[in-house]
């Protein structure tokens, strides 16, 4: 008779086990501000469709403490969400060659964090050319 | 100046199935120089404090991929693993995690060699050549797209990073579609349409959340994360373009 017994452990509170782990599930969390966002944004849209008596008072909620500190929390979470997928970017490419020479995953990385802040400038600058 | 004599203390999470009925840490105090590998400190319980704690090995150089354990909770190969780093607050070692423990510090292999075998890991030629035709020639480039995937040597530390393998292990895993991936990348080889119906099913490439450990502990640069992660926009293009292409959709 064998006496094997294979031995499964269990994966309760797998996340918490490492380091690494807990800044791979803060990188998914930040998803879930990320689609809030966008239905804030979506609201928007329909309030703009309402008149413009429903969009200003859109624009007047979003100027009350509440709304400003939620801004701020969304601003350091998309920083994070900005920094935490273009880090894992390199991972999703095929294997590039520039003049012969391979794509470094740092190169990668860069070039996305700098496209996103570039993207932000702009946004900026035409919105301020606006208003 | 001489190696002096330190001691420290190792914990080693013991599983005996005839006596235990789920495992359990036991500490042994073990001298050791600053060379010595967290292998030999286990070599040296055996030899010296406990005969019966198992563990696997055996080239002693990161090259047979035997000896993986978790290392106070890291995947990491004992052989390249110095006491010294964990001294002198002492260390943990335990089997490699999302694996059944068999005994010990000894996971059960079989899920991961059937899969490893289910993906042909092997080159199948493209066309078939005689002896006077001469080898396969390949360019240095065409040789760089599968190089370092090649450098795998099955140690499994990318399944005990993986967490999506620990909570799903039908999951074909981060070792193994690397694989899948080298041998599909080779200019050599003509298997990929044998293989890629494993890679693009559910528990392929899309099992894979893009945790990224698996890559961080490779012992050998493999990057499976990047293996696996390459290959979703293969497949998604397969997976749209088969319905507009005559007779896609049977494939």
């Amino acid at each position: 008779m064998s006496n094997r017994r294979p031995y499964v452990r269990s994966m309760d509170g797998w996340w918490k086990r490492d380091p690494y782990f807990i800044r791979y599930m803060a990188r998914e969390v930040t998803a879930v501000f990320v689609a809030a966002y966008a239905v804030l944004l979506l609201v928007g849209l329909v309030r703009l469709g309402q008149g413009e008596a429903a969009f200003n008072g859109w624009l007047q909620y979003l100027k009350t403490p509440w709304m400003l500190v939620f801004h701020l929390i969304v601003l350091a979470v998309f920083c994070y969400h900005t920094w935490s997928w273009f880090n894992i970017m390199p991972k999703t490419m095929p294997i590039m060659f520039v003049g012969g020479k391979r794509v470094q995953p740092g190169a990668i990385t860069g070039t996305g964090l700098a496209a996103s802040v570039i993207a932000c400038l702009a946004v900026l600058f035409i919105v301020r050319g606006m208003s | 100046m001489a190696d002096t004599e330190k001691i420290i203390e190792i914990q080693v999470l013991r599983y005996r199935p005839e006596q235990d009925k789920e495992p359990v840490l036991q500490s042994y105090k073990v001298p050791f120089t600053d060379d010595m590998s967290v292998l030999q400190g286990l070599q040296y319980i055996k030899d010296y404090l406990d005969e019966t704690v198992s563990f696997r090995w055996s080239c002693r150089m990161a090259i047979c991929g035997s000896c993986g354990m978790m290392i106070d909770g890291k995947p990491k190969l004992s052989c390249k693993t110095f006491l010294r780093e964990y001294y002198p607050q002492g260390l943990r070692v335990e089997a490699l995690a999302h694996m059944p423990i068999e005994r010990d510090l000894i996971v059960s292999v079989e899920d991961f060699v059937t899969k490893l075998e289910s993906i042909k890991p092997y080159i199948i030629p493209k066309e078939p050549r005689t002896l006077e035709q001469g080898e396969y020639l390949q360019t240095p480039q065409q040789r760089d797209m599968y190089e370092q995937f090649s450098s795998c040597i099955n140690c499994m530390l990318c399944y005990a990073a993986c967490p999506q393998y620990g909570l799903n292990p039908k999951f074909t895993g981060p070792g193994v579609l690397a694989l899948l991936h080298r041998y599909n990348a080779d200019s050599r080889d003509g298997g990929q349409a044998e293989r890629l119906g494993l890679g693009y099913a559910d528990e392929g490439f899309w099992g894979c959340t893009a945790v990224g450990y698996c890559s961080e502990v490779c012992p050998k640069g493999v990057d499976p994360a990047n293996a696996i992660n390459q290959n979703k926009m293969n497949s998604a293009i397969n997976y749209f373009t088969r319905f507009v292409t005559p007779g896609g959709a049977d494939k």
